[in-house]
């Protein structure tokens, strides 16, 4: 058996009407993984949106999900960032967590750390604001478990290849 | 000059505009605007069918037999949903159909309206594209894009939800739309590097098999033509696939027959001993290669699709090719003649001399009777009576259409219309229609069995109606053959409801739909029947009726490799493994 690897796919789509279903559909339809996946227009005028998805399986999987997607009559660009080089990944985070005396000070604290930002807060609540890697995010969820994590809301990760080159 | 016409008026002016001159129909509320514009022109026929599966089957046979797109126009709602296995179908065999299906006024969308369905999310998975009109500002290109969208690259299906208020609004019609999206842009010209890659592959080559499938059939009547050139050319022998029979002349020396499942001895052993593989227009089906691992171990295999993801989806090729095949077999014409390529002629000889042992196995034999009739016997006796004459075959689905595809002999593409990869019973009777209608003075046999036809029986009406002389001849067995096959082989001979009691008689079936029935019980009577048969101007039914116990080999069972075939019911067959019982 080929090893599972992990993979962040940018795929460029035209932002008319069904096209995130039938990404979506294309995914469980052949049973592949989606960890995450995000959508935004990100050119106004010509209509596009980028899809982020990171999704996991054998090399062989991962180039049969590249050419399904490429084969999607509204997909511009299918661009394999795991592959193409480096590239970055962001995550944003907001979390609630609820607390009084040592706890709410240590929460905090730890977001301080983290660069954190405290973006609501009621005398036993914050809401954190959190901008970084998953991984990272993770680490930093995890902390606020026992300091009174209540809720998570994530974007799911956008990336983007570092240097000049373009999708 | 842009002119101002409904909605309704707008697709029929894109129908003719796209050169269609049949559509296969059934009305219904959401779609009368269309319908009420119909009735006013007489560019466009109409096939009134007896059921929207039959107009989809009956638009895929009329595509499959001219290379055009097949049009199908149904209503909302329940007409949408009876149209979908027949859309699953034309994805699963790349076929090219632009459906038209009504929808409640944009207004009520959502609201549970009568008869209304969500027609683009449920046929999202089995089309290769689909769009919802919202703004009949929109409807002349999304025409026009259909129909692109269907016949390029890899052809399919492609719905086309029309709300009934975008049919009864006014909208432009603009002279010179341009279909051309900014994304979708098939690759049809293949990349000359690997064409040398190949070639100089091929050249090297000691036990060369090509393999080739209906991409070949799809890229146009030139591909075929050009395939059997290359392949004379080369000297090495050609196996096809179901979807493929006709890409070259069964007559040929080195046309080996079909392989898979129910393929030839010739052509799996072929396939399974080759050292360097030609895949043209095929796609590594499961039907083709038995147990992946055990399949064609130790070749080279080059991969000519226009579909990248047909690409290592199944098998991992050596040297992938992405292209037409008609404009991919110039290119290696080409570079075969200007490298002067000269394969091992030794080798070849010593190859072709393991075919024939191989063939010499005759693996279609089988123990005839003169007393019953045996459907391969049956078939043969088809086969003489129609072999001197062009003619189109349909097919149901099971064990008749394995038998079809080993004992009718087809020397031309597009004559050949059988449902390969969905597997669709109740398929053959409406492609008829459809093939009739495209063909309307030629020879269209349905060879079907008595199960199948009842799937789509009501399109007998349709036959009828538009007086097309389909011939529909089936192999009774009053059985389920090839479900009965398997639980023969492996389900112990438990055969949980695979006969049929209180099938009909189908002479007076015919008779009662105002078609012609004939019967044929032993074989002495065999060829009277079929002549008379070919003779009726007339839509016949002919109940050919068969030996119940006949089983469809040389077989590959399921979880098999391709040395690993049965020949015929003496031969025992391994225990099945635990992995080949999961498998259909």
């Amino acid at each position: 058996m080929e090893a599972i690897e992990r993979h962040t796919i940018s795929v460029l789509v035209d932002n008319e009407a069904g096209v995130l279903a039938r990404v979506i559909g294309l995914f469980s339809g052949r049973g592949y993984n989606i960890e995450s996946l995000t959508v935004a227009e990100v050119d106004m005028a010509r209509h596009l949106s980028r899809i982020t998805i990171v999704t996991s399986g054998t090399p062989m999987i991962i180039e049969q999900i590249k050419a399904q997607l490429g084969r999607l009559v509204p997909v511009h660009r299918v661009s394999d960032l795991t592959n193409e080089g480096p590239h970055l990944e962001r995550e944003l985070a907001l979390v609630k967590v609820n607390g009084t005396g040592d706890k709410r000070i240590e929460s905090l604290r730890i977001a301080d750390i983290f660069r954190a930002r405290v973006v609501d807060s009621t005398l036993e609540s914050f809401v954190f604001e959190m901008t970084g890697s998953p991984e990272k995010l993770n680490a930093f969820i995890n902390l606020m478990q026992p300091l009174g994590l209540v809720d998570v809301s994530r974007t799911g990760v956008v990336a983007i290849a570092r240097g000049p080159e373009a999708i | 000059m842009t002119q101002e016409l409904t909605g309704a008026g707008i697709v029929i002016k894109a129908l003719v505009d796209q050169g269609v001159d049949v559509v296969f129909g059934y009305p219904g509320g959401a779609v009368l605007p269309i319908y009420d514009e119909l009735f006013k022109q007489n560019a466009l026929r109409h096939v009134l069918v007896r059921h929207e599966q039959g107009a989809v089957h009956a638009a895929e046979g009329y595509a499959r037999s001219t290379g055009k797109v097949g049009v199908v126009l149904v209503t909302s709602g329940p007409g949408a949903t009876n149209a979908v296995t027949g859309l699953t179908d034309a994805l699963m065999d790349s076929i090219p159909v632009v459906c038209l299906t009504g929808q409640v006024p944009t207004h009520l969308i959502g609201n549970d309206a009568f008869q209304e369905a969500d027609t683009v999310g449920i046929t999202r998975p089995c089309t290769k594209h689909n769009y919802l009109v919202k703004d009949i500002a929109d409807l002349p290109r999304v025409m026009h894009e259909a129909f692109y969208v269907a016949r390029s690259g890899r052809p399919g299906p492609v719905v086309v939800d029309l709300p009934k208020d975008i049919l009864q609004g006014k909208g432009a019609y603009p002279d010179g739309i341009d279909v051309e999206r900014r994304s979708y842009k098939p690759q049809t010209t293949p990349d000359a590097d690997r064409i040398e890659q190949a070639v100089a592959l091929m050249a090297s080559a000691k036990r060369p098999l090509f393999y080739c499938g209906g991409g070949v059939i799809n890229s146009g009547p030139e591909a075929s033509a050009l395939l059997t050139e290359f392949v004379r050319m080369t000297g090495f022998p050609c196996t096809l696939t179901l979807m493929g029979l006709g890409a070259m002349p069964a007559s040929d020396p080195h046309f080996l027959g079909m392989l898979g499942m129910h393929g030839t001895y010739e052509a799996n052993l072929a396939m399974h001993d080759c050292d360097v593989m030609i895949n043209i227009g095929a796609r590594f089906d499961d039907r083709v290669t038995g147990r992946l691992t055990a399949f064609s171990p130790n070749s080279k295999k080059i991969h000519v699709d226009i579909d990248p993801s047909s690409i290592n989806k199944n098998v991992r090729v050596d040297l992938p090719v992405v292209g037409d095949v008609k404009l991919v077999l110039e290119a290696m014409i080409a570079a075969w003649k200007r490298t002067k390529a000269r394969p091992d002629a030794a080798a070849l000889a010593e190859w072709w001399r393991s075919i024939e042992q191989w063939r010499g196995r005759d693996c279609l034999r089988y123990k005839n009777s003169d007393k019953i009739i045996k459907p391969q016997y049956a078939l043969q006796r088809l086969q003489a009576a129609i072999g001197d004459r062009d003619f189109y075959v349909t097919t149901e689905v099971g064990q008749h259409q394995m038998w079809a595809a080993q004992f009718l002999r087809f020397e031309k593409p597009n004559r050949w219309m059988t449902s390969g990869g969905l597997g669709t019973m109740g398929y053959g009777l409406p492609a008829a229609v459809g093939v009739q209608m495209a063909h309307p003075d030629a020879l269209v046999v349905d060879v079907a069995g008595e199960a199948s036809i009842l799937m789509n029986i009501q399109e007998m009406s349709t036959a009828v109606q538009y007086k097309l002389p389909v011939k529909i001849f089936i192999l009774n067995n009053q059985w389920m053959g090839m479900v009965r096959q398997w639980q023969e082989l492996l389900h112990g001979g438990r055969y949980s409801e695979s006969y049929t009691e209180s099938l009909p008689d189908f002479v007076k079936l015919a008779e009662a739909f105002g078609a012609v029935g004939l019967r044929a019980q032993k074989p002495d009577e065999l060829d009277d029947v079929i002549r008379e048969m070919i003779a009726v101007k007339a839509p016949v039914i002919v109940d050919c009726c068969v030996d119940q116990t006949e089983n469809c080999f040389p077989m590959i069972p399921s979880g098999a490799a391709h040395n690993e075939m049965l020949l015929g019911p003496d031969d025992v067959a391994k225990p099945v493994s635990e992995e080949g019982m999961v498998l259909v």
